[in-house]
């Protein structure tokens, strides 16, 4: 077998192939200065596709070139093409990919690969295990969390997944990946119209927010799933949140009562101009000084809010003092 | 405090440079070549530099050698072609704005290709064989759009599929499902500007979310809920703002500044002037990190979006530092100059739109 330090130009098993080198043209542009080895793997492996060669020696030199560049989508593909084509042991294939994303867990191809495996091989039992390992390294890891994804949908591993998300939460509970799974779970089960889930829900965000009140992650859950049913429908929430508001204030706290309140104009007629009030005080204190980095933001809103439900009197423009922006109501056109 | 400066020559130095050798640590983007292309032509067209005739001919020459014989760009020769290159490329050979760069691109081949990647659900995978997600979308409209190569079936589902993509945090995910991201939300409203469809999305949530991802001690942006700062997102996200801001204003909303995008844009350029600078040329993630082409490109273009509000009818500058440190509007939507893109359009328009040899749906090909 092949010893991996030397160049495949000089290994024997290779005497017989003629490398074909990366031709960039008489003045190349973004010139890489590639390594030696880096040369040598890739001339060999263009000298393979160009054969369309399908051997076991192919194979153990699309590994070399995945060390050397395992974004190199063309080498992955190729590598497919001779898992199939040479019936290698898919075990095998599955330690080998868990190896390299433990190496690169950041890498597109990685994922892609070990799903395309599982998907052969018709089997996710590994899978939640791995993942939680990559996850333990990176709670936050992008690839791993759509492949999670994807497992649990393909071959229905529901079951366990509300208590993996409660454990990362429990050691971290800022992790927004964990609260979208959350959600991702509870959305594709029992979904979010059973008002017991729902209030179970909201029960356990409002338990988070005070921990840690200053976690927009759980503001964020909150409201995502309320407001399909409309914040201001669900009893108490107003008051609950207004009694926080004393101990547990943060600008997602205010955020969320301009988002209640605003629910509240929208779906009722009583007490609009109180309500209207409220929202735009608020808006006012987060551009002003809760939330400034968002001034122009909050501004808008308020501006918004102001037009949609403000009566037809009350002409007061909303823009704080100095600031430059002004409402809009002559027909300047904004066209590209 | 001494007022913060662009180090414009430094960055020159640097782009000037990579643009013909990249050191072997640019091993890892041997299969990313049209995209180092188009980082750094982008970044000498913010910077106003020009690109000196016989280099772009080389760029010509050289994209033209990554071309698939299929159709659509590959990382380098004799690679796959895939769908990032792809619009890398195309927006690198707009940049170039020449006959010679126009001629390069098979359109019809370029159109089957994006036929042979087209998923029965409205998706595209990035390459044959390869994965799906929100990002294959805007490549393919946006090199579509700009070729002149949309045919009535190419993008058919593809708005329903990435509306669904829009989570309950109100930014988007690469797949439905997933964590709203700014790169992914990026991709998704912009391909949706392109196809017209950018109301089938919930505006207003987006907005919210977005305008959410401005760290307010940093002054840049993060690209997900709860994440650090990162310089690239100065565009990914910031670069969201330009995009919603029309999309509103296209919806009847009369509320919207005149004068102002809906995130705080000096302290966004004090972000990138302060903290996202390599004294030596090259611009980065936040102080600490390397410096590299992706992060010089996606700086400056953020930059970019914080200096200029408006278009061609309404345009209103807020330079932090000297008027040195300015830079040229960015088209919102591609991300290359205004007048590149217009100058594409005008010229692929005056070529009548292929006719595809293979209709969408036949064979998708998602195996292996």
């Amino acid at each position: 077998s092949e010893d991996p330090k030397q160049l495949i130009q000089d290994r024997k098993e290779w005497a017989d192939l003629e490398p074909v080198p990366q031709d960039d043209g008489p003045n190349p542009v973004v010139k890489i200065a590639y390594s030696d080895k880096f040369t040598d793997v890739y001339d060999y492996f263009r000298a393979l596709l160009k054969n369309d060669e399908k051997s076991d020696r192919a194979l153990l030199l699309t590994a070399e070139a995945i060390e050397l560049n395992a974004a190199n989508y063309t080498v992955w593909h190729y590598r497919r093409v001779l898992l199939q084509a040479l019936e290698k042991d898919l075990r095998e294939e599955m330690r080998y990919i868990t190896a390299i994303i433990e190496d690169q867990p950041k890498n597109y191809q990685v994922w892609h690969h070990r799903r395309m495996v599982v998907e052969w091989l018709n089997d996710p039992s590994e899978e939640l295990e791995f993942i939680a390992e990559i996850l333990s390294q990176d709670a936050k890891n992008y690839h791993a969390w759509q492949h999670r994804q994807w497992v649990i949908k393909e071959y229905k591993l529901w079951d366990s997944e509300l208590e993996y998300v409660e454990q990362l939460l429990e050691e971290d509970v800022r992790n927004n990946s964990a609260w979208n799974q959350r959600h991702y779970i509870i959305s594709h089960t029992t979904g979010y119209s059973d008002p017991a889930i729902l209030n179970r829900e909201v029960q356990y965000s409002l338990k988070q927010i005070k921990k840690a009140p200053h976690n927009e992650s759980v503001w964020n859950y909150l409201k995502g799933i309320l407001q399909d049913l409309g914040l201001s429908s669900h009893p108490g929430l107003l008051e609950q949140i207004l009694e926080l508001k004393e101990t547990h204030c943060s600008p997602y706290l205010l955020g969320f009562l301009v988002d209640i309140y605003e629910d509240f104009l929208e779906n009722t007629l009583e007490h609009h101009e109180e309500v209207l009030s409220k929202a735009l005080e608020l808006c006012e204190l987060l551009a002003r000084e809760k939330d400034t980095i968002r001034r122009e933001y909050w501004s808008y809103v308020g501006r918004s809010l102001q037009t949609k439900y403000g009566s037809s009197d009350s002409s007061t423009t909303t823009s704080a003092p100095g600031s430059d922006s002004g409402s809009v109501h002559q027909e300047t056109p904004c066209s590209s | 405090m001494t007022e913060p400066t662009l180090l414009r020559d430094q960055h020159y130095q640097y782009l000037k440079k990579g643009l013909r050798h990249l050191s072997d640590a640019y091993e890892c983007l041997d299969a990313s070549r049209p995209w180092l292309c188009y980082w750094i032509l982008h970044s000498l067209e913010l910077l106003e530099e020009p690109v000196p005739t016989a280099i772009a001919s080389d760029v010509c020459k050289f994209l033209a050698r990554c071309q698939s014989p299929t159709g659509g760009f590959a990382g380098g020769p004799c690679q796959a072609a895939h769908l990032a290159p792809t619009y890398a490329a195309v927006n690198a050979l707009c940049i170039i704005g020449t006959q010679e760069a126009y001629n390069i691109i098979d359109r019809e081949k370029l159109l089957s290709f994006l036929f042979s990647v087209k998923q029965p659900d409205g998706s595209f995978v990035m390459h044959i064989g390869g994965e799906v997600d929100v990002r294959s979308t805007y490549c393919a409209a946006s090199v579509a759009s700009l070729t002149n190569i949309m045919t009535p079936t190419l993008f058919q589902d593809t708005p329903t599929w990435i509306v669904s993509c829009q989570n309950w945090e109100g930014g988007l995910g690469g797949v439905p499902g997933l964590e709203a991201h700014g790169g992914y939300t990026f991709c998704g409203m912009a391909a949706m500007v392109i196809l017209g469809k950018e109301h089938m999305l919930d505006l207003k949530s987006l907005l919210r979310w977005v305008a959410s991802r401005q760290m307010r001690y940093e002054g840049g942006f993060q690209g997900r809920c709860n994440k650090l700062v990162d310089g690239c997102y100065s565009f990914w996200q910031a670069g969201l703002l330009p995009l919603l801001h029309r999309a509103l204003f296209k919806g009847g909303d009369s509320t919207l500044s005149l004068q102002k995008w809906m995130f705080e844009q000096q302290a966004l350029q004090e972000y990138i002037l302060l903290c996202c600078q390599n004294p030596a040329g090259g611009l980065l993630d936040k102080p600490g990190k390397s410096r590299d082409f992706y992060h010089t490109c996606y700086c400056l273009s953020g930059l970019s979006v914080a200096q200029h509000f408006g278009n061609m009818d309404l345009h209103h500058e807020l330079i932090v530092g000297r008027e040195e440190n300015r830079l040229a509007p960015s088209h919102p939507v591609y991300n290359i100059c205004p007048e590149k893109v217009a100058q594409a359009i005008q010229h692929f328009h005056q070529l009548p739109v292929p006719v595809p040899a293979q209709k969408e749906g036949e064979a998708p090909n998602r195996l292996s």
